[in-house]
């Protein structure tokens, strides 16, 4: 107990520790406020290891399957798409820049995917890396544009990219129309090989939508890492982070720097648009308003302290609250608990000054 | 005192962690009756008491992003359950969608927990209801308004819309040709063929009652976005609509408030609602409402009928079910506190001759033709 204790209030822990606590007085919260409503919370704690795992707590004994694989295949389903708009945000803090747009930057990447899937006549074989690409390559474009905007003009990139998110949704919903044989509310469905979908994952998940995109994720998750921590140009992404006037005088182009740093970023958002649009859906859809995307990301970029480990665990946390939803709900938990629960995390570790204080006077109060 | 305060903390949630370890070893109470599961929504009758002797038969309705109090489709759909349940004393239980990623998980989790019947109103779930219902060929499932094909376990519960938007219609031009106005308004959600059904019949009615009284058009491209259906509802009085008829789920809202709106401030302009009686959305000023009458899609009656076949061993698996002004699938309130003796004769009157087959209802309106 006392090694636990020391382990919490060691500072060098704290970027471990801090998020921890969030969650944990996140979860806490929405317990008492579950308590309060006369709902039970244990409920939604087994309902989120159904969610997650697939294990159904309640049929324990009653002879019935416990375990169903298709909840752990849609879980990472929902997980997929905020992991990579997380590392969309991670990356672009760590250089100081705060990306509001990657719900846009990943409604251009799901846009180009499924026009270059639907328009481009390839065999699938070349056409599947193509999709992925453009993808990547749309999110990009999208993080250019404030991102240039920022070397060159010193335009804020938060107004930039927030007025992007607008332009990129209804724009792309505008060229979704217009591909051939799209309905108003969607397109028509991509071909089979050109997508990430698989037969063999969705039947080992008991006919889930599980498919290849957690590929893509895993090598995200890993190309971050490897950029930020491995190689010169991370370090001088980070120096910029740190502090822009001596990352300057260093001889470090802070501009260009910028600039690329909101490339890359748009990139990872973009590819998480690529996963939803050819990975869960199959074809592209017109969206009547954002879908929020990107904004979970923002918190998953957050909880994981903006670093690449972070942010995949942080995706697979709010992945499993919006996995769990439907079995919340079934168990009659309104599925706002859950909003209130990720608003309680973020809250939380928004004032995780607050609580380094805590920490710090706890142990010199030893 | 704060160091006892953080431990009292990391306490409750170790216990919380336990707690939860050993309740779940006993049957959690997971699906429990509907009872709990009703949240403290305002208007809706909540499903009945535990009834002594109940059938083993539950009913679940996964509803599409507009959620349960939608004031129109889903929830309207969700009163037919409860109706059916509250007489047969069965069980209800719903989900509410999120977003369009959630359609196929909720309708798998219901059929993970093998409910009797699962319902889906709007077609936003027919590709998902073609997914699942493959997957689980056992489970039997209603999809309202909307035709999946080649699915045997699928029940497929369609409108005459055009047949009662053309009442609206002959409505709506009877009551403008009293106030000696000469323009209406429609306002679709999105512009494909099932909402241009509505536009078709109301403009068939507006032109067998008055045929030089002009219809505006237009399409919100949402079914949800309030403030959008509020605008073009402001843009279209503006132009000098007298009535406007919606058929575009939440975004119609926006007409109605833009209608109460102006009604508040002695402007004569009415709201036509649609799926259900919307008369009560429209009420301000104590008892008067905005709402003229409504085009009800008796999704209740659609939803309600499905359940109770599928009750008595008939479910219609696979069959196209229409619910038209012949089978009071479709039609206007019965009760219309805005509308005079002499029209809602008039409508009726109508109402009999689309019946009968005197008149014909077309399907796509003129602009398309």
């Amino acid at each position: 107990m006392r090694k636990i204790y020391n382990y919490i209030l060691d500072e060098k822990n704290h970027h471990f520790i801090i998020p921890a606590i969030s969650i944990i007085l996140g979860f806490l919260v929405g317990s008492i406020i579950m308590i309060f409503s006369g709902l039970n919370p244990l409920d939604m704690f087994s309902s989120i290891i159904r969610g997650v795992l697939g294990i159904n707590l309640s049929k324990i004994g009653t002879g019935k399957a416990i375990f169903n694989a298709r909840y752990l295949g849609e879980y990472f389903v929902f997980a997929m798409p905020i992991i990579l708009t997380g590392l969309s945000v991670a990356f672009a803090f760590r250089t100081g820049l705060f990306n509001i747009g990657a719900e846009g930057q990943m409604i251009v990447g799901s846009f180009a995917s499924v026009a270059v899937a639907i328009l481009v006549p390839l065999p699938t074989v070349l056409l599947l890396p193509l999709v992925i690409l453009a993808g990547a390559l749309a999110g990009a474009i999208w993080g250019f544009v404030p991102g240039i905007l920022k070397a060159k003009y010193n335009v804020h990139e938060v107004v930039v990219t927030i007025m992007m998110n607008y332009i990129a949704l209804f724009m792309t919903n505008y060229y979704l129309k217009k591909l051939p044989g799209s309905t108003n509310s969607k397109t028509v469905a991509i071909v089979k090989g050109a997508t990430l979908k698989s037969d063999f994952l969705s039947d080992i998940t008991n006919h889930s939508r599980l498919n290849w995109g957690f590929i893509l994720v895993i090598i995200a998750v890993f190309s971050f890492w490897y950029i930020i921590e491995k190689t010169t140009f991370g370090y001088e992404l980070k120096a910029v982070g740190y502090n822009p006037d001596a990352a300057k005088y260093a001889g470090i182009k802070v501009n260009s720097r910028a600039a690329l740093s909101m490339v890359i970023a748009g990139a990872y958002a973009g590819l998480g648009g690529t996963v939803l649009a050819i990975g869960t859906f199959g074809y592209g859809r017109v969206l009547p308003h954002a879908e929020g995307y990107g904004f979970t990301g923002i918190a998953v970029a957050l909880v994981g302290g903006n670093t690449a480990l972070g942010s995949l665990l942080g995706g697979l946390l709010f992945g499993s609250l919006n996995a769990a939803q439907p079995i919340m709900q079934s168990s009659g938990i309104p599925k706002d608990i859950a909003v209130i629960i990720s608003s309680m995390i973020i809250l939380f570790i928004a004032m995780q000054n607050g609580i380094k204080m805590l920490l710090k006077r706890l142990k010199g109060g030893k | 005192m704060k160091k006892f305060l953080v431990m009292l903390l990391v306490l409750s949630l170790v216990m919380t962690a336990f707690v939860g370890c050993a309740k779940k070893e006993e049957p959690a109470p997971v699906e429990e009756p509907a009872k709990t599961e009703e949240p403290a929504k305002t208007e809706e009758p909540a499903p009945a008491e535990p009834v002594v002797e109940t059938p083993d038969f539950t009913v679940g309705l996964v509803t599409d992003v507009g959620g349960i109090d939608d004031k129109s489709f889903n929830q309207g759909t969700w009163e037919g359950i409860v109706k059916f349940a509250e007489e047969e004393g069965i069980e209800t239980k719903y989900l509410q969608s999120a977003s369009d990623a959630d359609y196929i998980p909720n309708l798998s989790t219901f059929s993970d927990e093998e409910l009797d019947i699962i319902i889906a109103p709007g077609f936003l779930f027919a590709d998902a209801m073609f997914e699942v219902a493959g997957n689980f060929p056992e489970q039997k499932y209603l999809i309202i308004d909307m035709v999946v094909g080649d699915r045997a376990n699928v029940a497929n519960a369609v409108f005459a819309e055009h047949e009662g938007s053309f009442l609206t219609g002959v409505a709506a031009a009877l009551k403008a040709d009293e106030a000696g106005k000469d323009t209406v308004g429609f306002i679709g959600g999105m512009d494909f063929d099932l909402i241009q059904k509505f536009e078709a019949g109301f403009e068939a009615g507006v032109a067998a009652v008055n045929p030089d009284m002009t219809v505006l058009v237009e399409y919100a491209g949402s079914f949800s976005d309030t403030q959008i259906g509020q605008t073009l509802a402001a843009k279209m009085y503006d132009q000098g609509a007298y009535i406007i008829y919606h058929a575009a789920g939440g975004t119609g809202n926006g007409l109605i408030k833009e209608a109460k709106d102006r009604r508040t401030n002695g402007e004569d302009v009415w709201a036509i609602g649609v799926d259900k009686d919307q008369y009560a959305d429209g009420i301000y000023d104590g008892d008067n409402s905005a709402v003229l009458t409504s085009m009800m899609k008796r999704v209740d009656v659609a939803a309600y009928d499905v359940a109770s076949k599928t009750l008595a061993g008939e479910f219609p698996g696979g069959e196209v079910l229409v619910y038209s002004l012949a089978n009071d699938g479709v039609g206007i309130p019965a009760e219309n506190p805005n509308l005079s003796d002499e029209i809602v004769n008039t409508v009726n009157e109508y109402k009999e001759k689309v019946v009968s087959g005197e008149i014909e209802v077309p399907v796509l309106p003129n602009r398309l033709k």
